[in-house]
């Protein structure tokens, strides 16, 4: 990683015709999660560590200086902006000034395209109806809450502070401050949790009228507070056939209220209600990403920032990019990200991307009924139902 | 410390009145190495500076494991201090033995190039089964033994006791029980004289034909093979041809002398000697333990008694573990003959494991020396199928297969199987009789007899199938003895019994490394724990997989592998690209270890587990 974070000429060839989107991570929440594995800090986790640099009073001045060297980086890249999306953390953390000047900053130097999409992750907990209306007004369009659950009992194993309800009053404010894009986040599997309680959760969450819902099943990372409860054995593991169960409620309670999948753990209301965001990411587009442990990609180049948020501003306040490491990514692998990646959407990814071997594996995943007959004969390669539940598995043979 | 003797007799003119040729018959552990090493510094033979622990134990593996796998014989003139030779140089020809069951032949080969054996015993656990198997082997070849009781500085030490034990198994009195440490030098020149004394000198006819009979054939890598050989009559002479007797292939004496414990080369070797000759051969086989060497001029007529080939009594699959490493394996196992009469191989394929080779074995140790030496010496990793013994199966309409592979098993109607049975003796501590009883006649054992060696201490003798032996018998016997017993055996036969072959098939094909030849009322334990065992090592695959043992088309156990439902990871954004791009490529790898047996995938590690739960040799190997 060069000290000026230079990219190699050909990452930026042919970059008109893919979008530029910025991610703007927010590295603080209140307190810690039992199952988040994160690049976040609470305030007593910074507190020594990084001294004043890694405060949060400034962080906004800070990460204005990472875009202000993407511009540097990017040079006379023309485009401008499609999307932001300011994630944590617990971007609502900050007061809805400094996440309107971090936008700003990004329209100063890029300018945002017409319609851009501005989403701004936020915790139920922490926002109201006057700071949502701020944000509207400093330009955010998309609000993402994280409900995670409708059940007290499951947001506690969680950790998660709010009170049940409280999520679906959020999207009633959002949409009162005039946003026009709601999500709401929703975890299955959660131990503790019934098929019931999933059942209420997708309820609660549809009836608040999001446009969109995000649902992941609970993954147990190495390290979190909640793997090891669960090695001591306080709290049961769930096993994958339950998380397959979860994930066909989801799916058939989505998809009865209106939600249509268009990747596998989301599902949007309208075409228009997908997060166009994250489509940059799962279609292989340019993004900056831009704070501590954040990762960019331009033009097949993949780098990720120092994680602490202390080494994060120290880097920058001495003219350095915070990139901590970066790839080069050979033609194979980008092919190889290209199936991983599109085989999730419902647009699947196009046959002509695989290998003799891969094309093979194909024929046998449509004949074990893992993927679309229609769509495979018009080139494409879409998962079904039970498909998107093996979606690792299919990707295995495909890449071949 | 004594000094190196005096007037020396040299090798080829040496009175035949002055030699000694004896043993040491020993248990592992019971310091005979270590004598061995005090005798080697007593005599001046190895200076004190050069002296390594266990200076004749050669191999790595032999060092480490404490045991002695080949024998050596090393020339030590010894003038005792005390008794009628006082003062005279004698010379003392040691003849190192193999110490394990799976070495009888070898051992009994050792014992007659000898008149006499020292009876090494630790005077803290007193004589064990091998020990005792020897002891017999010796008196059946009337050896002198001399009895001694070894690590007697031990606190633990109960010279009483085990004296007595010793009197009463070689009728002598308990004070002719000599008693020494070789770890300190206490009592080892008392036992040097002891040897001049007792041990009878050779006798022989000076003038016959020559006759030496070989005790053992080491290959080295610049000598080619290195042949220990008793002179028995007449005289070999550097540079005259000799024969071997069994085969009648001649060979020139490129050179010929002792061990001192470097070689060092002679005119020749007389009558009652002991020494190595080199030949240029290049296998062992050429120069086989227990043959008779004479003279091409003037040779003898009659090869002494006593010759037999090694026959491999324990089978094994070795399959390396990266089909690649296919010519490695066959040329490491070449290399390994060249020093091992007994290890027989020949190709075989295996559905399941790909390209290997079924390996006979003389016993379980054998094979897992083997294994060891490939594994170590020549960087390969391998799967070794459960052990299994030769069975000889007789079909109705008389035809008779020879079953050294399960899988080989015939089909169509069998009227009769046979198969191996050894002779067991097993030494405890009385209070042990029950559980062992037990455990013998589980595994079919029939009941021969039952001695008290002393007032506590039993041993009892078995017939038992080998195929039970090589299961996991010796683990049992360890644990339900809390490690007392000590086990020996020897091949006495075959007989006919109710056995089968069970198979195990994954998704309805069969796999061909788990199918195993059971007693018929054993058949359905082993098919119920392998399915079960089964079903826990292999992961979910897509689709739903019956596991199933089976003898012939009927079912006797099944389990089902239920489909896997779920294999996504949920979250992918930005930050988890790169990841789950390394995730898939090791997963990839992961997948690349896999074999594919019919449709299934089964992990490598679900082979080695499962063939490894019923091959204990490893714990088997330290008797």
């Amino acid at each position: 990683m060069p000290v000026d974070g230079a990219l190699p000429p050909h990452a930026l060839a042919g970059a008109g015709d893919r979008p530029l989107g910025f991610y703007l991570h927010v590295p603080y929440c209140a307190t810690r999660c039992g199952y988040c594995d994160f690049n976040t800090y609470t305030a007593s986790e910074l507190r020594g560590t990084g001294g004043v640099l890694a405060s949060r009073d400034n962080y906004a001045d800070t990460l204005v200086e990472e875009i202000r060297l993407a511009r540097k980086v990017l040079g006379g890249d023309p485009r401008p902006v499609t999307t932001v999306f300011v994630g944590g953390g617990t971007p609502t953390l900050l007061p809805a000034a400094d996440l309107a000047r971090m936008l700003g900053a990004v329209r100063e130097e890029f300018g945002l395209a017409e319609d851009a999409e501005i989403t701004t992750e936020a915790n139920p907990e922490s926002v109201d109806p006057a700071y949502l209306s701020e944000l509207r007004a400093g330009g955010f369009n998309r609000v993402s809450f994280g409900m995670q659950s409708a059940r007290q009992h499951v947001l506690k194993v969680l950790d998660r502070t709010h009170t049940p309800g409280r999520p679906e009053a959020c999207v009633a404010e959002a949409r009162a401050a005039g946003f026009e894009h709601v999500n709401l986040d929703l975890i299955y599997g959660t131990p503790g949790e019934s098929d019931d309680d999933w059942r209420a959760s997708l309820d609660a969450a549809i009836g608040a009228g999001p446009d969109h819902v995000s649902a992941y099943a609970l993954i147990v990372e190495e390290g979190t507070q909640l793997a090891r409860r669960i090695r001591r054995g306080e709290v049961p593991m769930t096993d994958d056939d339950v998380h397959a169960d979860r994930y066909l409620i989801a799916d058939e309670v989505l998809a009865s209220a209106g939600f249509d999948w268009y990747e596998v753990s989301n599902w949007a209301r309208s075409e228009a209600g997908r997060c166009v965001h994250n489509e940059l990411y799962w279609r292989g587009a340019d993004w900056w990403g831009a704070g501590p442990g954040a990762h960019s990609h331009v033009g097949g180049v993949r780098w990720w920032n120092v994680k602490h948020p202390g080494a994060y501003a120290a880097a920058l306040a001495e003219g350095r990019s915070p990139g901590a490491g970066r790839e080069v990514l050979p033609d194979e692998d980008r092919r190889v990200e290209r199936v991983l990646l599109e085989l999730r959407l419902r647009e699947g990814c196009p046959l002509d991307l695989l290998r003799p071997a891969g094309l093979a594996a194909s024929r046998r995943a449509l004949e074990d009924g893992l993927l679309e007959p229609g769509p495979y004969d018009a080139g494409r390669a879409v998962l079904t139902l039970r498909g998107r539940l093996l979606a690792d598995a299919v990707v295995r043979d495909l890449v071949d | 410390m004594p000094a190196t003797p005096t007037n020396v007799p040299e090798p080829s003119r040496t009175d035949p009145a002055l030699i000694r040729n004896f043993c040491i018959i020993a248990h592992i552990d019971h310091g005979k190495s270590t004598l061995a090493d005090r005798m080697l510094q007593l005599t001046g033979v190895v200076e004190q500076r050069q002296m390594r622990a266990q200076y004749l134990d050669r191999m790595d593996i032999e060092r480490e494991r404490g045991i002695t796998i080949k024998s050596q014989a090393v020339r030590l003139p010894w003038a005792p201090t005390t008794g009628d030779g006082q003062g005279r140089t004698h010379i003392l020809n040691m003849i190192d033995t193999p110490g394990h069951v799976d070495f009888t032949y070898e051992v009994s080969r050792s014992l007659a190039a000898c008149e006499g054996t020292v009876l090494l015993v630790d005077a803290a656990q007193g004589i064990e089964a091998q020990t005792l198997a020897n002891l017999y082997l010796a008196m059946e070849n009337d050896l002198t033994i001399v009895p001694v009781l070894n690590k007697i500085d031990l606190p633990a030490a109960q010279p009483e006791k085990f004296s007595e034990e010793l009197a009463n198994l070689i009728g002598c009195d308990p004070s002719d029980v000599l008693k020494v440490s070789a770890k300190t030098g206490l009592g080892v020149e008392a036992l040097l004289d002891r040897v001049v004394k007792d041990v009878p000198a050779p006798v022989g006819v000076k003038d016959a034909p020559a006759r030496a009979m070989i005790f053992d054939s080491v290959y080295d890598s610049y000598r080619g093979v290195v042949t220990y050989v008793r002179v028995i009559d007449g005289q070999l002479n550097k540079r005259e041809r000799i024969r071997m007797m069994s085969t009648g292939a001649t060979h020139e004496l490129l050179e010929i002398g002792t061990n001192s414990p470097e070689m060092l080369p002679a005119d020749g070797l007389g009558v009652g000697e002991v020494g190595y000759l080199i030949t240029g051969v290049k296998d062992v086989r050429q120069s086989k333990v227990g043959d008779t060497i004479t003279t091409l001029h003037k040779g003898a007529t009659e090869a002494l008694g006593g010759y037999k080939d090694p026959k491999p009594m324990v089978f094994s699959g070795l399959y390396p573990l990266d089909g690649s490493d296919y010519p490695e394996l066959r040329d490491a196992l070449d290399k390994l003959q060249l020093n091992d009469a007994a290890l027989v191989y020949e190709p075989e394929t295996s559905a399941a494991l790909g390209f290997g080779f079924r390996v006979g074995f003389l016993g379980l140790l054998h094979l897992d020396v083997i294994r060891e030496r490939l594994e170590r010496e020549f960087g390969l990793d391998l799967i070794a199928t459960a052990p299994n013994v030769v069975y000889r199966v007789v079909m109705e309409d008389g035809t008779e297969h020879t079953v050294t592979n399960p899988s080989e098993f015939p089909e169509g109607k069998i009227a009769e199987v046979y198969e191996p049975v050894v002779r067991a003796t097993i030494l405890a501590p009385s209070e042990f009789i029950g559980s062992i009883m037990e455990l013998c006649q589980n595994r079919r054992g029939v009941m021969l007899g039952m001695d008290y060696l002393s007032e506590d201490r039993v041993e009892i003798r078995y017939t038992l199938p080998l195929a039970e032996i090589v299961f996991d018998f010796f683990d049992q016997l360890k644990s339900k003895t809390r490690g007392y017993a000590s086990l020996d055996y020897e091949p006495t036969g075959e007989q006919g019994a109710q056995l089968v072959k069970v198979d195990i098939l994954l998704h309805g094909d069969k796999v061909d490394a788990f199918s195993a030849i059971t007693h018929r009322d054993q058949a359905y334990a082993y098919g119920v724990r392998l399915v079960a065992k089964l079903k826990e090592l292999i992961p979910r695959q897509a689709f739903e997989v019956p596991v199933q043992a089976a003898i012939g088309s009927r079912v006797i156990a099944r389990e089902t592998i239920r489909a896997i439902r779920k294999d996504v990871l949920a979250k992918c954004y930005g930050g988890d690209i790169s990841r789950k791009r390394k995730l898939l490529e090791k997963q990839k790898e992961g997948k690349k270890r896999m074999k594919m047996v019919g449709s299934v995938e089964v992990p490598q590690e679900a082979f080695i587990a499962v063939l490894s739960s019923d091959d204990s040799a490893g714990g088997k190997a330290k008797k």
